[in-house]
């Protein structure tokens, strides 16, 4: 019951979206190219099934790959800085600097290191998109861990490892977590826009990109429709796997 | 013979480089065994930076503290030490019954031993079926109460607790006051105690020690005469008022130079 009144809202607003969208084309008569209708992309999604979504899972593995890759290093890069808080002040500032690059401009240049075809230039693109907001966030929640507890670990004369084990890891997780979701979704865009600059033929960007070449928008769109639900489902195992992890944690409770 | 103090005081000074204050000033103060003492004195006069010194959560600026014979760094070590602050301190993502046994969990006991002295310890602070219940689902007494399990859990020779009842209402303080005082004499610990509540010190206490600030100094002594067990009548006995009175005394005395405030608060 409760689960239905917490999506309820979200359904009632996409369905009528969805609607108003279908019925403004009618009425305004929208060029197609322009925007094509709601019922003819989930037309497209089906019957170019073979094609959309194998194209999909290839580019879901990449943007996978990346998030794992991206997020992973984020957690050691925070867990050294938060450790030797000199390196972090060394290296902080380089690694924001490196992250306000667009991520367009470094998608040729990823290309050009990876190879331009496979599927790791777009790992690194979305690696690199995933990496700072986990540092950040992983970095901020080592460092909230309430000092009393702290004190509290040292009179049972706990180590440092211990302590870290115990209270700064858990008091981080949430935190973590966060991050993840974020990255989850940043994890597709930069696979997808890695895509654009090239990628395997049966690629899910290649194949938007190339649908909208030869004003194929329906199936554009319906590439677009693939992607989108592909990265809620990374969004959702994010969720899951927090919900699953951090069950004491404000927003999960009960 | 005369007893041996459990814990020894020494020429203790503090001073923090910010702000350059004297927090503490020659401190002298021995604790015999099975003493519960109490610190009072105004806000700001010390008590908690001489609760830390004694625990060695922090280190003092010159002079030394004894514990059993022991620097206080070996005893921290040894785990002798339970501590109770202000606010309970508790760790949200273990249950109830984890949060008691952490402390045993960092001495090493195995599992069993474990669950049965946690059991026990849940009968004693009357929180038996909130085992399994995390922090957060409990009030801020109950809070308490789990604190003051965990820090008792392992019988520490010596237990630190600092306004450990301070955010509560009244009518739990007074419950918790009785629980401690059974607990104490229960387990025989030395108790060192924070409070800005002068009848709760007189209640508590075989010893109030009044501290006056800038620098914190211990003003005096007050001997708490009072017959054990105390109870809800206690505070009803004319000695009691006379010690409360003494004790406020003393606070007046020496504290010439309270602020107006600092006066209120403890009158
Ligand atoms: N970490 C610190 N750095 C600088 N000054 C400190 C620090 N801790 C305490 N002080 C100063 O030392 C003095 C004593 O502080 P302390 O916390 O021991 O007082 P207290 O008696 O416990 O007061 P309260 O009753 O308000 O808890 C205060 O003047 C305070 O400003
Ligand atoms: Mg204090």
């Amino acid at each position: 019951m409760k689960r239905v009144r917490e999506w309820a809202p979200a359904l009632v607003v996409f369905v009528a979206v969805i609607g108003a969208w279908q019925g403004a084309i009618a009425v305004f008569h929208i060029q197609q190219f322009l925007l094509p209708k709601p019922s003819d992309i989930i037309k497209a999604f089906w019957t170019e099934r073979h094609t959309l979504w194998p194209a999909g899972w290839y580019t879901f593995k990449e943007a996978l790959g990346g998030f794992a890759i991206g997020s992973a290093l984020g957690v050691v890069f925070a867990t050294v800085v938060a450790r030797f808080r000199s390196v972090g002040t060394a290296i902080m500032p380089i690694a924001i600097a490196a992250n306000a690059v667009p991520i367009i401009a470094f998608a040729p240049i990823a290309g050009a290191w990876f190879g331009e075809v496979s599927p790791h230039s777009k790992m690194a693109i979305a690696a690199v998109l995933c990496f700072l907001p986990v540092t950040v966030n992983t970095l901020r929640g080592l460092q909230s861990a309430n000092p009393r507890q702290i004190e509290l670990m040292r009179s049972y004369a706990a180590s440092e490892i211990t302590i870290w084990r115990r209270v700064r890891v858990p008091t981080a997780l949430p935190f973590l977590f966060t991050a993840l979701k974020v990255a989850s979704v940043l994890a597709m865009i930069g696979a997808i826009v890695g895509e654009y600059f090239g990628g395997a033929f049966n690629a899910l960007g290649v194949l938007i990109n190339s649908d909208a070449q030869i004003f194929d928008f329906v199936t554009a769109w319906a590439g677009i429709l693939v992607a989108s639900l592909l990265g809620l489902a990374l969004y959702g195992a994010v969720v899951g796997t927090e919900r699953l992890v951090v069950r004491w944690a404000p927003d999960t409770r009960e | 013979m005369s007893i041996h103090p459990v814990v020894q005081v020494h020429g203790v000074t503090k001073t923090f480089a910010q702000g350059n204050v004297t927090a503490l000033e020659t401190i002298e103060l021995d604790l015999l065994p099975g003493e519960f003492v109490s610190l009072i004195g105004p806000s700001g006069c010390g008590k908690s930076t001489l609760l830390r010194i004694i625990g060695d959560l922090t280190p003092p600026t010159s002079g030394t503290v004894t514990v059993n014979g022991k620097t206080a760094k070996q005893a921290r070590t040894d785990g002798d030490y339970g501590i109770v602050f202000q606010d309970s301190v508790l760790f949200d993502w273990r249950t109830v019954a984890k949060n008691i046994g952490l402390p045993l969990e960092m001495l090493g006991w195995d599992r069993e031993k474990r669950r049965a002295r946690v059991d026990q310890m849940l009968d004693l602070v009357e929180l038996r079926g909130f085992a399994d219940h995390h922090p957060w689902q409990l009030s801020g007494g109950m809070q308490q109460r789990v604190s003051i399990a965990r820090a008792l859990s392992f019988e520490p020779a010596l237990l630190l607790m600092d306004e450990p009842f301070g955010a509560l209402d009244e009518m739990t303080r007074e419950r918790l006051n009785l629980e401690l005082l059974s607990i104490w004499q229960q387990l025989g610990s030395t108790v060192v105690f924070v409070t800005h509540s002068i009848s709760e010190a007189v209640f508590l206490s075989t010893r109030v020690v009044v501290m006056s600030p800038r620098p914190g100094r211990i003003a005096g002594f007050v001997d708490i005469d009072l017959p054990f067990p105390r109870t809800v009548d206690t505070r009803e006995d004319p000695h009691f008022f006379e010690l409360v009175t003494q004790v406020r005394e003393l606070l007046r005395r020496r504290g010439e130079h309270l602020l107006p405030e600092e006066e209120a608060e403890l009158l």
